[in-house]
C-alpha cells in the first residue's frame, strides 16, 4: 500500500475521453477512481478490462493496467486474468449492448462462474458508438432509431433478474447522477468475495436526451441487501428498473482453481513410458 | 522370409471391444520391443457405431499407416459398407470373419482377398465369461508371431482388479484364438524386434500436444470441448495442476480464446485447443491477440469440413482459415506437427514462438495424428521454453508498443511498477493510446510484421531428408509428412534422387530457407490431404516453385498412403 493516501486523481490518465459532454460515464470513471483511492489499492495491482462501446473506452482513461478487448468479451478476458493472477484486483466495465447482447452468454456464465471480480455495466439503453440503435434494455416501443423505426419490439432485458438467476453473488444498482452511491457500491463490490455486478444507469445525453429525467425517477429502495435468493427474487418482481441500492449479497466461495502441488515438468512424461 | 512390418485392421460395432483389443495388441507389441501405431476410425454414434482399429507393428520406428492391411479381422459387419473404403487390404490380404455374422459382404470380397472363417463367437461362448475380442486378439497375436506371454502380462495388469475369474476367462479366450490361428497360412511372421537401446513411450498425438504445451511453459488453458481435440483438454485438466497451472472449461470458444488472452496478459503462457468450427469462432480474438501483441497458442486438431463436416475423421483443411482467416493485416504464425510424436515438439516450439514474438500461433494438428497412438523412442529433451521479453527496468513514460529493431517490445505485466498501460485492439501509438494517425498505423503494422518475418526459425521450420543431389522434391506439411517420408524412401530405393521437405512452419513461409531447400530441384510434388490444394496455393502465392510442379491432394477421411504418393513422385 502507498505510504501516502492516494487521491482519486492519481488513478486517472491524461487522455481526454471521447465521451459527449454530460455523458453519465464521466461520473462512473470518477467513482471508480474514488473507490480505488478509498480502498487504497496500489495502481499496479488493479486491472481494468473492457469490450467495445462508449463506456468500454474507460480503461485508457485510468492509470491502471487495462485491456480494451473486442466487443462483448470483457468478462472472459477479465476472468482469465483473475484466474491466472488471483492476487490482482480485476474489474470489467462496459455498456448494455456489450454486456447483455453480444456478450450475453458470458454475462450468464460469468455470474455462474463466480470469479472474484467486479463487473460494472453503464446502461443507457442505446448503442451510442454506432449512433443510436436499440439495445437489449431499450423499451419495445422506442422508435428513435432508423434501424427499428417501429421500435425493437422485444421486451427489455432485466439485468438484475438475469444476474440473480444465473448465480451472481453480489448485485446492485446505482444512478450515475449520484456519484457517492456509485462509489459506495463499487467499494462494496470490490470488497465482496465473488462475482459482483454493479448496474449503473448512466444516461446518454446525445441519443436518449430524455434520460436526463432519470434523476427524478430513481429511488433508493434497495435498502438492505438480501442474502436469501427467494426474497431477492420477490423484491425484483416489484422493481420498476429504477430502484437503487445493493439488492443481494451472498457468501458463496469464489471459483478459483488451485494447483495441487508443483512437480517438476520432467515427471509428466513418466506416464507415457513403457 | 520374415517381415519387418505388419498391418492389421480390427473392426466391429461399438461394444465389440475393438479398441480394447487393438490397444492391448499395441501395448503387448511394445512390451515385446516392437514399434508401431494404432489409428482409429469411428462412426458418428455416441455408442454402438462402427469402429475400426488400424494397427501397424514394425521392427523399426514407424508413425504412418502402410498402403493396405495384411489382415483384417471383423468381429461383425455392422455398417461395413460405410467405411470399407477406409480399410484397404493388400492384394491377397486375409479377411478373418465369423460365420455367425453371415456371408462376408460383397465390399470385402473384392480384390481377391483370402477369406478365412473362424467361429469366434462360438469359441468365446464355450468359455464361461469368455469375450469374443479376446479370441480375436489371441488369433491375431499368434498370426503375426507375437509371443503370447506379452499379452498375458498386459491382461494381468489390466484385469488385476477384476479378479481371477475374469483373468482366467480372458486367458482362455486368447488360447482359443491362438489355436484357431493354427490353420491359417500365408502370412510371414514378424522378424524379432531389435533390442531396446533407449526408453520408449506409448503416446497419442493429442496427449503429446498437451505435454508439449506444458513443456513450452504453458500453465493456463481455457477451452470448450470439441471432437477431435477434447483429448488434449482431458489430458491437460489433471496434468496442468501438477505443475502449478489450471484448465478452465468455458461456455464457448469465444470465451476460451478471450480467457487465454486475459491470462496471458497477466504473464502466464496460455493455450487452448479446438477444431475447425471452434477455430472459426476464435478468429476475431486471434486478431485481438495480434493487435494487442498478447502471446497465445491455439492447437487446432483438424477434422473433415466445412461446417460440422466429418467431426470424427481427419483432413488437413484448416490451413486457409488459419493463414488467412483474420481480418485486417494481421501477421501471426501457423505451425503443424509432422507426426504423432512430433505433436510434442511442434506444440512446445509453438508456445516458445508465441512467447518470443508476443503473437498468436495456430498449431494445425489433425485427427489422424491426434487420436492415433504410437510407440516411439523417448523424445529428446529440448532446451528452449517460452521466454517473453519483460522489462527489468521501466523508464517513464512506459512505451508498451515501442518501435524496436526486431519489432518485439518489452511487455510489462500487471503488478509491475511503472508498467501500467492499456493493451488495445484499437490501433494505437507506442504508448498504447488509441490512434487513427497514418504514421502510427504504418509503424505498428510494420513492427508486427517484422516480428514474425524477421524471426530466426532455425532448422525447426521443416524436416528435410533425402538426396543431396536430388532432382525431385516432395513438399508437404503436417500429418502428410509420414506417408510422404515412406514414399520418398521407396522412390530412393528404386534409384530416384528425391528430397523430402516437410514443413512444420506453415506461415510465414521462410522464403530463404525454402529456396535453399529447393536448390537443384527440377520437379516438385506438393502433397496434402484436402480437396482444394490449400498448401499448394499458399506456396504459389509466396514463391516460384522450380521446374515441373504437380499438386497431389485429395480429401479425407481415408488418410494418405505411401503408394499413391509414390505414383505421383514417379509421375504415373
Amino acid at each position: 500500500m502507498d505510504a501516502v493516501a492516494p487521491k482519486p486523481q492519481d488513478y486517472k490518465s491524461d487522455l481526454k475521453p471521447v465521451w459527449c459532454p454530460g455523458c453519465g460515464d464521466f461520473s462512473v470513471l470518477a467513482a471508480i477512481t474514488r473507490a480505488l483511492a478509498e480502498l487504497r489499492l496500489p495502481h499496479k495491482d488493479v486491472a481494468l478490462v473492457s469490450g467495445i462501446g462508449c463506456s468500454s473506452r474507460l480503461p485508457a482513461y485510468t492509470s491502471l493496467y487495462g485491456f480494451h478487448a473486442v466487443h462483448g468479451r470483457a468478462l472472459p478476458v477479465a476472468s482469465g486474468l483473475k484466474l491466472a493472477r488471483p492476487e490482482l484486483t480485476v474489474l470489467a466495465v462496459g455498456g448494455d449492448g456489450d454486456g447483455f447482447s453480444i456478450g450475453g452468454n458470458h454475462f450468464v456464465h460469468g455470474c455462474r462462474r463466480n470469479v472474484d471480480m467486479t463487473y460494472i455495466i453503464m446502461d443507457n439503453s442505446v448503442y451510442g458508438m454506432t449512433k443510436g440503435q436499440a439495445s437489449p434494455t431499450t423499451a419495445a416501443d422506442w422508435t428513435g432509431s432508423k434501424l427499428t423505426p417501429e421500435g425493437p419490439g422485444l421486451s427489455p432485458f432485466r439485468p438484475l433478474e438475469m444476474a440473480l438467476s444465473a448465480g451472481a453473488t453480489f448485485i446492485s444498482r446505482a444512478f450515475s447522477g449520484d456519484p457517492l452511491e456509485v462509489t459506495r457500491q463499487i467499494c462494496a463490490a470490490i470488497e465482496h468475495k465473488g462475482f459482483s455486478f454493479v448496474h449503473v444507469l448512466s444516461p446518454c445525453v446525445t441519443y436518449r436526451p430524455e434520460q436526463k429525467g432519470w434523476r427524478e425517477v430513481v429511488h433508493a429502495d434497495f435498502t438492505e441487501p438480501y442474502s436469501d435468493r427467494r426474497e431477492a427474487f420477490l423484491r425484483l418482481l416489484d422493481d420498476d428498473g429504477f430502484t437503487t441500492g445493493i439488492l443481494y449479497k451472498s457468501q458463496t466461495p469464489p471459483f478459483q482453481p488451485t494447483p495441487k502441488s508443483v512437480e517438476p515438468v520432467a515427471t509428466l512424461g513418466d506416464q507415457f513410458a513403457i | 522370409m520374415q517381415r519387418t512390418s505388419v498391418s492389421i485392421a480390427l473392426t466391429g460395432s461399438g461394444g465389440a471391444g475393438v479398441m480394447t483389443a487393438g490397444q492391448m495388441l499395441l501395448d503387448a507389441a511394445a512390451e515385446a520391443g516392437y514399434y508401431g501405431l494404432m489409428g482409429r476410425t469411428l462412426g458418428p454414434q455416441i455408442r454402438g457405431g462402427e469402429s475400426a482399429a488400424l494397427l501397424r507393428v514394425a521392427t523399426r520406428p514407424v508413425q504412418g499407416l502402410d498402403d493396405g492391411h495384411d489382415v483384417l479381422l471383423a468381429f461383425d459387419w455392422g455398417n461395413i459398407e460405410r467405411f470399407s473404403a477406409e480399410l484397404p487390404l493388400i492384394p491377397g490380404g486375409i479377411v478373418i470373419a465369423d460365420p455367425r455374422n453371415g456371408a462376408v459382404p460383397e465390399v470385402m470380397r473384392r480384390d481377391h482377398h483370402r477369406i478365412v472363417e473362424v467361429p469366434m463367437q462360438d469359441l468365446a461362448k464355450a468359455i464361461p465369461g469368455g469375450r469374443v475380442n479376446m479370441v480375436g486378439l489371441g488369433l491375431i497375436a499368434e498370426l503375426i508371431g507375437l509371443d503370447h506371454h506379452y499379452l498375458l502380462d498386459r491382461l494381468a495388469k489390466q484385469l488385476a482388479k477384476k479378479g481371477e475369474e475374469a483373468l482366467a476367462a480372458s486367458k482362455a479366450g486368447l488360447d482359443a484364438g491362438a489355436e484357431a490361428a493354427a490353420g491359417i497360412t500365408g502370412l510371414e511372421p514378424l522378424a524379432p524386434p531389435h533390442p531396446r537401446e533407449t526408453e520408449r513411450w506409448s503416446i497419442t498425438g493429442n496427449d503429446a500436444a498437451g505435454l508439449g504445451a506444458i513443456q513450452g511453459g504453458a500453465r493456463f488453458c481455457a477451452a470448450y470441448p470439441i471432437t477431435p481435440a477434447t483429448d488434449i483438454l482431458e489430458w491437460l485438466a489433471p496434468n496442468l495442476p501438477r505443475v502449478g497451472g489450471a484448465l478452465v472449461q468455458c461456455e464457448d470458444e469465444l470465451a476460451s480464446i478471450n480467457m487465454i488472452i486475459g491470462s496471458s496478459f497477466g504473464g502466464v503462457p496460455s493455450v487452448t485447443a479446438t477444431s475447425g468450427p471452434g477455430l472459426a469462432l476464435m478468429m476475431e480474438s486471434l486478431g485481438l491477440a495480434v493487435a494487442s501483441e498478447t502471446p497465445i497458442v491455439v492447437i487446432n486438431v483438424q477434422r473433415g469440413g466445412p461446417s460440422t463436416g466429418i467431426p470424427t475423421k481427419s483432413e488437413q483443411v484448416d490451413l486457409n482459415i488459419a493463414v488467412n482467416g483474420l481480418h485486417g493485416d494481421a501477421p501471426h504464425v501457423v505451425t503443424a506437427p509432422l507426426s504423432i510424436g512430433d505433436c510434442l515438439f511442434a506444440t512446445q516450439w509453438s508456445v516458445h514462438l508465441a512467447e518470443a514474438m508476443q503473437t498468436a500461433v495456430i498449431v494445425l494438428s489433425d485427427q489422424s495424428i491426434g487420436q492415433s497412438r504410437a510407440i516411439i523412442d523417448k523424445p529428446a529433451e529440448i532446451a528452449f521454453i517460452g521466454k517473453r521479453l519483460v522489462p527489468e527496468t521501466i523508464e517513464a513514460p512506459y512505451r508498451r508498443y515501442a518501435i524496436t529493431a526486431d519489432g518485439v517490445s518489452p511487455m510489462a505485466l500487471p503488478g509491475q511498477e511503472g508498467g501500467a498501460h492499456t493493451a488495445d485492439g484499437l490501433e494505437h501509438n507506442e504508448f498504447g493510446n488509441p490512434s487513427t494517425q497514418i504514421d502510427h498505423h504504418q509503424s505498428q503494422l510494420d513492427k508486427r510484421l517484422r516480428k514474425v518475418v524477421g524471426y530466426d526459425y532455425g532448422d525447426h521450420w521443416a524436416m528435410i531428408e533425402g538426396d543431396e543431389d536430388a532432382s525431385i522434391a516432395v513438399v508437404t506439411w503436417g500429418s502428410a509428412a509420414e506417408p510422404c517420408r515412406e514414399a520418398v524412401q521407396r522412390a530412393r530405393a528404386q534409384g530416384f534422387k528425391v528430397r523430402l521437405i516437410a514443413a512444420r512452419l506453415i506461415h510465414p513461409i521462410p522464403l530463404d530457407k525454402m529456396g535453399k531447400a529447393l536448390e537443384g530441384i527440377s520437379q516438385v510434388v506438393v502433397v496434402e490431404q484436402n480437396h482444394g490444394g490449400q498448401y499448394y496455393r499458399h506456396l504459389r502465392a509466396h514463391l516460384d516453385l522450380p521446374g515441373k510442379v504437380t499438386a497431389f491432394h485429395r480429401p479425407g477421411p481415408f488418410s494418405l498412403r505411401p503408394r499413391e504418393i509414390l505414383q505421383h513422385i514417379l509421375g504415373q
